[in-house]
């Protein structure tokens, strides 16, 4: 093997093979990680799935010196290695991208590079050589950037760039991505890929975890399932299907495609006409929204983070004002009506920032079940609260939507994401609402929890509900949409019909690109 | 049973934080060349030792359960009245005056409207930052002080000019001090010591307190509103509402614990120019009560007996050992810092406890610790 074999374009030496023996971690009460075997070799990017407390970052975090292991070893090129920090997992040259960017807004991008480094001129900074050094690298892996601009000003995909030359930099030959998809539009992932694609190529090794199963199936080569701490089993991606994976991680048949059934449309139940509103900020969040939800329909609100879902939202439930326009909830005007008013014309929200708008964490859950509609008979009666009926109600709901709590009594914020938000559900499908705005409703739930919420919509839908379904996920969307509305900064770009729409289709016009003009864009 | 263990442990901290900072005092003691033990003996004889330096606990004790409640409802909806003793002032000067001017009227009906008139008082004063809070935004812990002075100057200028007792407006020396109020209009004693009827209506208060706030739907909104006042809003709860209605609620106990102090112990307003002369710092010492309760009505009981134990305990403790007053104030101190910091120290233990599951090392997209597995059906 001459020496140009064994060395990456950055320099490094490749790491040919790392293996994670035997990786046992218990917390108390929970085997995190039970006797787990992974490896990855260089050039091959290995998936690693499974659901929400599968124990994927427990591995991960141990692989990258956050975590010892109580058992196991993990060897590098064949020889046994202790990694007791990210330190020492950095001097082997693994790197970690997080879900989270570990970024400085207002600093340049060189100076988000250097953070934490030692300048080769000792007190003095030496931004120009990281500078030089970063375009090297972005000209290597092909990573357009500019080391001068400032992180605040790059897009969500380009800060993850910033973050993989920080781990290049470093001279990571191993890379482990968490979740690095759950923040792109489907181009931004596609740009990911290519990246993704040079690296293996180059000799990089890849650690992808992910829950998505078409992007695991796109763009691994193996794939290692965890489920409860334990793997289930690994696999080259060519040889398993996405059914099969599903079932893996969660342990038995799982629908990937919700039955939607035929239900006839009905009439418009909640119309927006010219609607505009103010951000947070100020500056205008909704711009001149025409939209309809009709009965026994799903209206998907498709769009990029931040482009006026959340004003969307607000605005419909009465939580924020409208500067313009007027909402028509079953041919009444609705503008500047109270949630409390709201709340009796039978308006829904399944609210994004569960566990801050939707329940009391300090609650116990038959507390949280009766938050619309307390005040009212039979949970309260002159002013007090009949505590027996309350009791009754959650154990009643508690059974119809499958909450796992110890009691009704348990506080809200001893439950899990999934449990909570069937909390969030049953107390806003139980009153038989006539729309629901449904925002973000299985963001950080896993399989498991993200088929029941989406069955509870389907079945809603079927009863002649009027649903509007806010999601930055566009499989979810395009799971179960019948009509699909584009979001962009502020304004409906396009309503789609579910037939037409395609993620590409969509992906541009979350852009901000029209139908008509993408032809000479993407050509 | 590791968990019932620290469970036990978690129930009994403030205790045994009491019990600590006593430790810290002890050492104060030896350098002041004082042996600890005779001066806690004196302590525990000064406030438990007889039936009569028990009861004067539990007369110590009452203004402070009373101020307590008041912030049990205050707190629990995220409004921090630091106005107890303003509250307490206006409560006495109100309920005074009903005494002083229906001197004809039979004694259990001035009685009632006195500590009516109390109540109200106190409601004002709390209140009145509270829809300043609820209009304006203003923070309440600076407008609750600032009554504190107004009110204080309030009962200065009422106590020298307008309410001074007629027989002190002739005399040269012009003590700033009220008429005393009519024998019939004192709240009865309850053992021959000076226990009156406001310990008894304290406590039955604590009982009601406790079921407005978890049996009714003003303590779900309040309790809701201090919890999240997001999802409050969303609930249809309008939240500067309720948070000022819990900071006029809070003023009103205080205000009632004014009342009490003058019809069940001092029988007549007399000021000698600053708040705590006439509160004994019950304004104050009440909220920290509550916080060693837990903010939880009938637990405030217990806790402001204790502080009422140490009140009427040191006064002994300083007679009988000479030592500085300034240390007394030192004690009571000491036991406030050691029970607020275990009271965080619990709390972070908890939640370590909580997050040492691998659910919470994959925290969700909101960030949230998690316990327990997702539900599969």
């Amino acid at each position: 093997m001459t020496d140009q074999d064994t060395k990456l374009p950055s320099g490094r030496t490749r790491i040919e093979n790392l293996e994670m023996r035997g990786i046992t971690k218990r917390f108390p009460g929970v085997l995190a990680s039970d006797h787990v075997d992974f490896d990855v070799k260089s050039g091959e990017v290995h998936a690693l799935l499974g659901e929400n407390g599968a124990g994927k970052s427990t591995l991960m975090k141990i692989l990258y010196g956050l975590y010892k292991p109580d058992e196991g070893e993990v060897f590098l090129n064949g020889k046994p290695v202790a990694i007791a920090s990210p330190t020492d997992s950095i001097d082997l040259g693994i790197g970690m991208i997080h879900q989270h960017f570990m970024l400085v807004p207002t600093l340049t991008v060189a100076e988000n590079v250097a953070l934490g480094l030692p300048s080769s001129r000792g007190f003095m900074t030496d931004l120009d050589v990281v500078s030089k050094r970063i375009l090297e690298l972005a000209k290597i892996y092909g990573l357009k950037i500019d080391p001068d601009a400032y992180v605040w000003q790059l897009s969500v995909g380009q800060q993850q760039r910033v973050e993989i030359i920080k781990a290049l930099y470093r001279g990571a030959a191993l890379l482990i991505l968490d979740e690095p998809t759950a923040v792109l539009t489907p181009q931004e992932v596609d740009e990911l890929f290519v990246i993704m694609r040079q690296m293996t190529k180059d000799g990089h090794g890849l650690i992808f975890i992910s829950h998505k199963l078409h992007e695991v199936v796109e763009i691994s080569h193996r794939v290692t399932v965890l489920r409860d701490g334990r793997k289930i089993g690994t696999r080259p991606t060519s040889e398993i299907t996405k059914q099969d994976l599903a079932n893996w991680m969660v342990g038995r048949e799982v629908g990937l495609t919700p039955d939607r059934g035929t239900v006839q449309r009905g009439e418009a139940r909640l119309e927006l006409k010219d609607v505009s509103c103010d951000s947070d900020r100020g500056t205008p969040g909704l711009r001149g929204v025409n939209l309809e939800v009709h009965s026994g329909e799903i209206l998907g609100i498709a769009g990029v983070s931040g482009n006026g879902q959340r004003e969307l939202a607000e605005t419909i439930v009465g939580l924020r004002k409208t500067t313009n326009g007027r909402i028509i909830l079953e041919g009444g005007d609705v503008a500047g009506l109270s949630p409390a008013e709201l709340t009796n014309r039978m308006l829904s929200y399944i609210p994004e920032e569960r566990m801050r708008d939707g329940v009391i964490r300090e609650f116990t859950v038959a507390e949280n079940l009766i938050l619309r509609e307390h005040e009212k008979a039979p949970y309260s009666r002159s002013g007090f609260l009949d505590l027996g009926e309350i009791s009754r109600h959650a154990d009643e709901l508690i059974k119809r939507f499958q909450v796992k709590t110890p009691s009704s009594e348990t506080l809200a914020k001893n439950l899990s994401g999934g449990n909570i938000q069937k909390i969030v559900l049953a107390r806003e499908i139980s009153r038989a609402p006539r729309v629901i705005i449904a925002a973000q409703p299985t963001r950080g739930l896993d399989i498991g929890a993200t088929e029941y919420v989406r069955e509870q919509l389907l079945e809603q839908r079927r009863l002649g509900v009027a649903i509007m379904l806010i999601s930055e996920d566009l499989d979810e969307i395009l799971a179960l949409s019948d009509r699909i509305a584009v979001l962009y900064e502020g304004q409906v770009m396009d309503i789609v019909p579910r037939a037409q729409a395609t993620p590409e289709k969509l992906g541009l016009l979350m852009a901000g690109i029209r139908s008509e003009e993408s032809l000479s864009v993407v050509k | 049973m590791r968990q019932r263990l620290e469970t036990l442990f978690d129930a009994l901290l403030p205790v045994l934080a009491t019990l600590a900072a006593l430790a810290v005092g002890a050492l104060m003691l030896l350098i002041l060349k004082v042996n600890p033990i005779t001066a806690y003996a004196a302590l525990w004889d000064g406030a438990f030792g007889s039936v009569n330096s028990f009861a004067e606990t539990l007369v110590k004790a009452t203004p402070l359960l009373l101020v307590a409640l008041g912030i049990c409802i205050s707190f629990r909806g995220d409004v921090i009245n630091i106005g107890g003793e303003g509250q307490m002032i206006v409560g006495a000067v109100t309920a005074t005056w009903v005494g002083l001017t229906f001197t004809d009227a039979p004694g259990w009906l001035v009685i009632t409207l006195a500590l009516f008139a109390g109540f109200l008082g106190g409601a004002l004063w709390g209140g009145i930052p509270g829809a300043l809070k609820a209009r304006f935004n203003v923070n309440e812990i600076l407008s609750t002080v600032m009554m504190n002075a107004i009110a204080v100057q309030l009962m200065n200028f009422l106590l020298r000019g307008p309410m001074i007792d007629p027989s002190q407006a002739q005399l040269a020396s012009k003590i700033p001090q009220t008429a005393r109020l009519l024998d019939a209009f004192h709240l009865a004693r309850l053992v021959p010591t000076r226990l009156h009827l406001g310990a008894l209506i304290a406590v039955i208060l604590a009982i009601l307190v406790y079921i407005l706030l978890w049996r009714t739907v003003l303590g779900y909104r309040i309790r809701a509103v201090g919890q999240s006042p997001f999802a409050s809003r969303y609930a249809g709860i309008k939240t500067p509402q309720y948070m000022a209605l819990a900071l006029l609620l809070s003023g009103a106990f205080a205000g009632l614990a004014g009342a009490i102090q003058v019809y069940g112990v001092n029988y007549r307003m007399i000021t000698d120019g600053s708040a705590s002369g006439f509160t004994g710092a019950a304004g104050f010492n009440g909220i920290v009560a509550a916080l060693f309760g837990q903010l939880h009505p009938l637990w405030s009981i217990p806790a402001s007996i204790l502080f009422g134990a140490l009140l009427v305990g040191a006064n002994k403790m300083q007679r009988v050992v000479q030592i500085p007053s300034a240390l007394i104030t030192v004690m009571n101190g000491l036991v406030v810092v050691f029970v607020v910091s275990s009271e965080i120290w619990r709390r972070r233990r908890q939640r370590r406890r909580l997050t040492q599951t691998p659910e919470a090392e994959t925290p969700s997209k909101q960030d949230q610790p998690e316990i327990g597995k997702e539900a599969r059906q």
